[in-house]
């Protein structure tokens, strides 16, 4: 993989940037998930409780639930893609449809992905009565979430970056607007794609484990796969259970890693729009098969051949008008008196019916718990970062190092760590230690690995001749750290500290609330908060710890990492 | 100059251009021209150039021809009918040869066809054909990455002609190669077009390569800068194939130098008689070592002060595009004067030269003030403020007024090093202030 793509995070780091448009934006997707929270509720109080399929502890069921959560991710993954064909193209070419879902796109992504499960699952599950299809869906969604909001982010990205010279040319041959977006755009988007769908993919792990098993007030649902396993496990307190679970998800991480991302990396790599050759072009030894075999090209040259025959196909929609013409004034005011009047309504209707059953004092504590959670979030970056600087630099700056945990950081950074907390609650019990404390670092435990590689990846892009210039001015120990590496690798590190902390908020749910057997370790936080009231089914709760936690985190990323970023870009670039 | 064959009505006019004019809206005052009544008809069998610098919406003109631009007046008429976007029968050849790069050679070659709707073998067959006469035999396959840049712009030809347009469109099509592949490629081209193999009637090309457009043109229209008029037309009546040594090409060649010098001059002085050199002039990116290094040349002893202008771009392997800018900037600081296709050095310019880097910078600054009201400004804003600071932001919308915003920004990188170099004042780009504050005190 090429260095670059450590830095090209395109989704992400947009996100960060609030605009006054979020000022509308906040209170419609907020307000109306809340408001989706009340009405489900009401809508499917009377369901009958799904029966809990049995789970086997038997290690020899594993390959087959091991399957079944690789083929949730798929679908999920599909989903996205749908997704941000659909909702991107949109953005990037409405310019009224833009105004309003780029901010929301920004207030989604800030919200708690297993924030959404507790009411999707039961939204779902009343689509579907008694059928397991609507916990699966539920499930699907949660992977949906994790990763279909920054993919879009970096399409409408792509979208918004067409070189000028080749839109030129597609304009100029007359090209149609299907053909432009299949020969232009999905190409012209496809590394930043590619990139986004792994960061992505690594995080969904977490969410895909934790959406499998999971009780919605006096609803329990028990979807077959590893997560469902490990939970089972827990209950049990068998942790040769988890032991073995632990090691199915190592395989089919590398085994998905292996057929399905290596592959999808180096097929994108030749959509990549620099002309020059690259350094290090990616390679795969499953897409070296596949494009040698004759099986697979008995396949696709039919999918080839009708793909082509659509593009000849001249549709009446005529590519793009060569001038947009001044949009009629009266019909944007409508337009967006209505987006107000829309976020207006939510907001409003949100704290009506919030005020019935919740008090001043509710809020309170919720905001005092999200600050605690806050904190953890603050210090463990912090800790982190001190951790595995020195030390990314220090491999960074060892090619052979470097190559060899390079993989690691990616494979560690995937794992979902929530496989491991079995572990720590027993490390917790067993010394007597602190919950408040203790619990705190199973957060950070899954994306601290984001910290290191991209650490590690800076360290190595550091150029040779400033590394040369500093050793033949004798630049040595605090001085060399403060002015040479810190520096070079800075944009490098905020991009994966960044990551880093949406997983920590995003973690705080399953991490600040855990199990083993009977045993519960709760710290105070809003993620236990979210997670108890799950657990009660006290929707009006979910509902204020879900809105809460997301404009902390907006806050968060407002006044911590946009500054960082705007700094990195600005001043630390090495190009 | 009256522009003949202007009556689109004559027999072989493929397409006409009328009373042409681009501008940008501007809130405060009106709007910026960028193009301003521009004519101009192509002809069957001709090759028509347009020659300007930099900013005289030469290439505007172009993407209006091929109908990727609105006119805000005017109309361009092909074939009979006003064109309202891109039309059959205009292709377009890029500087930046615009390929796909996740397409093959012929994969690029027949996106064209693709969207034409023509049917599969008869694309294959035409897109084949496209490249063999281009001389691409062989490259089918190849991506353009492992293409050299005339290789690639070869593909770019190859693109356009399949689709056998009536015009060929090329936006300085040579001008990101180098001097030899370059010239490879005019050569080809012209064995072409003039074997009549090429199924194109007409070509209209830009360039900013004065030989470039001698070489190739049969007429020739000069543009100038803000906003573009074409101040020139000039016909080549040289017969094919044409040498850079006849001396009937060499004259035409200065020729063309001293209009494109002589110009300016009038326009400048139209203006100057309105409303004087203003803060709100657009100022060339040009770095002081260059404008150093030209006055250190002409005084050197091999011109004494004074040089022919084409001279000059050949021994310094300088494009009308780099060399005009450095030049016009001596001469508007006084350093130097331009005039029928020379350059001298003014007597400031001979003491300048002679200078060490404490007087030059003295002398600089001295010219700065007299000569750049928009450095004069600043200056004096800073000297009236207490604090002596004031932020980029303060002078930003003065320029906007006048010009579009990526000339705003342009010259305000200008004068900051202009201002930089002669410590008129001092700029921190963290804060974006301009101050009066030396870094090391």
């Amino acid at each position: 993989m090429s260095d670059q793509a450590y830095l090209s995070i395109g989704g992400r780091t947009r996100a960060l940037w609030p605009n006054r448009w979020d000022m509308v934006a906040v209170p419609l997707v907020l307000g109306s998930l809340a408001l989706a929270f009340i009405g489900v509720r009401q809508m499917v109080a009377p369901l009958e409780v799904v029966q809990e399929a049995a789970i086997s502890l038997d290690p020899s069921n594993l390959p087959v639930y091991a399957l079944r959560t690789v083929l949730r991710m798929l679908a999920g993954l599909v989903a996205s893609l749908v997704f941000t064909f659909s909702y991107a193209t949109l953005a990037a070419k409405s310019r009224r449809a833009e105004l309003v879902l780029i901010p929301i796109l920004d207030v989604l992504q800030s919200v708690p992905i297993l924030g959404y499960i507790s009411f999707t699952v039961v939204f779902f599950m009343s689509l579907f009565p008694g059928k397991v299809l609507g916990a699966e869906l539920a499930a699907v969604f949660a992977i949906f979430t994790s990763q279909a909001w920054n993919m879009a982010f970096s399409f409408y990205q792509s979208l918004r970056t067409v070189p000028r010279d080749l839109d030129e040319a597609c304009r100029g041959f007359q090209v149609s607007a299907w053909q432009r977006f299949w020969r232009l755009e999905v190409p012209f988007s496809m590394p930043g794609l590619v990139w986004n769908m792994m960061m992505s993919m690594s995080g969904a792990w977490f969410f895909v484990v934790a959406s499998e098993a999971i009780t919605v007030g006096d609803k329990q649902i028990t979807l077959p796969g590893i997560g469902s396993y490990v939970a089972r496990a827990i209950q049990e307190k068998d942790l040769g259970a988890v032991g073995w679970a632990i090691l199915a998800m190592t395989g089919v991480i590398v085994l998905y890693d292996q057929v399905m991302f290596r592959p999808l990396v180096a097929w994108s790599d030749k959509f990549r729009f620099e002309q020059t050759g690259a350094q290090t072009v990616p390679e795969s030894w499953v897409l070296d098969l596949a494009r040698r075999a004759r099986l697979p090209r008995l396949v696709a040259v039919p999918i080839r051949r009708t793909f082509r025959f659509s593009l000849r196909f001249r549709l009446p929609v005529k590519g793009i008008r060569i001038a947009m013409p001044v949009p009629p004034r009266l019909i944007d005011m409508v337009w967006y008196a209505i987006v107000a009047a829309g976020a207006a309504y939510c907001g409003w209707s949100v704290v009506a019916y919030l005020s019935t059953t919740l008090s001043w004092g509710d809020l309170g504590k919720v905001l005092l718990l999200s600050a605690i959670t806050m904190l953890r979030v603050a210090i463990l970056i912090v800790l982190a970062s001190l951790v595995w600087v020195p030390l990314g630099v220090m491999i960074g700056l060892r090619p052979r190092w470097a190559e060899k945990i390079q993989p690691l950081a990616q494979f560690l950074a995937a794992f979902p760590a929530n496989l491991l907390f079995p572990v720590a609650v027993v490390l917790i019990v067993h010394f007597k230690l602190n919950v408040d404390v203790w619990v705190s670092p199973l957060m950070i435990l899954g994306t601290q690995w984001y910290i290191l590689f991209n650490v590690i990846a800076g360290a190595s892009a550091f150029p040779t001749d400033l590394k040369e210039a500093a050793s033949n001015f004798r630049m040595r120990g605090w001085q060399w750290w403060r002015s040479v590496i810190l520096p070079g690798i800075f944009p490098y590190f905020v991009t994966g500290a960044i990551t880093a902390s949406g997983g920590a908020w995003n973690a705080s749910i399953v991490s600040e609330y855990v199990k083993w057997g009977d045993t519960t370790l709760t710290a105070r936080g809003v993620g236990a908060f979210i997670a108890q009231t799950t657990e009660a089914g006290d929707y009006p709760r979910i509902a204020l710890g879900i809105v809460v936690l997301a404009i902390f985190v907006m806050l968060f990323n407002c006044l911590v990492w946009r500054p960082l970023y705007r700094l990195s870009e600005r001043q630390l670039r090495l190009d | 100059m009256t522009i003949l064959e202007k009556n689109g009505a004559l027999a072989g006019t493929l397409l006409t251009v009328e009373n042409v004019r681009q501008s940008f809206p501007k809130p405060s005052t009106g709007e910026i021209v960028v193009l301003d009544d521009v004519d101009l008809s192509l002809r069957t069998g001709k090759i028509v150039g347009l020659l300007g610098r930099s900013g005289s919406g030469k290439s505007t003109l172009l993407r209006i021809v091929a109908g990727l631009m609105k006119p805000t007046g005017g109309t361009v008429v092909y074939q009979g009918r006003p064109i309202a976007g891109p039309c059959e029968g205009v292709a377009m050849v890029f500087q930046t040869f615009a390929l796909f790069p996740w397409l093959t050679v012929l994969e690029n070659v027949e996106v064209g066809l693709e969207a034409l709707g023509v049917p599969e073998k008869e694309m294959r067959r035409r897109a084949l054909a496209a490249i063999d006469l281009i001389g691409l035999d062989g490259f089918e396959s190849a991506y353009p990455r492992e293409l050299s840049g005339g290789m690639r712009q070869r593909v770019g030809f190859a693109r356009a002609l399949v689709v056998n347009p009536a015009i060929l469109i090329m936006d300085e099509p040579f001008s990101a190669l180098d001097v030899l592949t370059a010239e490879t490629l005019r050569t080809d081209f012209l064995d072409l077009w003039n074997g009549g193999k090429l199924p194109i009637q007409s070509v209209l090309m830009v360039t900013h390569n004065i030989e470039e457009a001698v070489l190739m043109c049969d007429r020739i229209l000069v543009f100038s800068s803000n906003p573009g008029r074409v101040v020139g037309e000039i016909q080549v009546t040289l017969p094919h194939p044409r040498s850079r040594f006849d001396p009937a090409f060499r004259s035409m060649v200065d020729d063309i130098y001293a209009r494109m010098t002589a110009r300016p001059i009038p326009a400048h002085e139209e203006r100057g008689k309105q409303i004087g050199p203003s803060i709100g002039d657009w100022l060339p990116r040009v770095s002081t070592n260059r404008m150093s290094g030209l006055v250190e040349l002409l005084a050197s002893p091999a011109y004494h002060g004074r040089a022919d202008l084409p001279e000059i771009a050949s021994r310094l392997q300088l494009e009308v595009d780099d060399l005009f800018p450095i030049a016009e900037a001596l001469q508007l600081l006084g350093l130097a004067e331009l005039a029928v296709g020379d350059i001298h050095l003014t007597p400031t310019g001979h003491i300048f030269a002679e200078s060490e880097l404490e007087n030059r910078k003295r002398i600089f600054a001295e010219r700065l003030r007299s000569n750049v009201p928009l450095a004069a400004h600043i200056r004096r804003i800073l000297d009236e403020r207490p604090g002596h600071r004031a932020p980029l932001v303060r002078f930003e919308p003065e320029l906007e007024d006048s010009l579009t915003e990526g000339a705003a920004q342009e010259t305000l990188r200008t004068v900051i090093s202009w201002g930089r170099y002669a410590e008129l004042f001092s700029y921190d780009d963290k804060t974006e202030m301009f101050s009066l504050e030396n870094p090391s005190s």
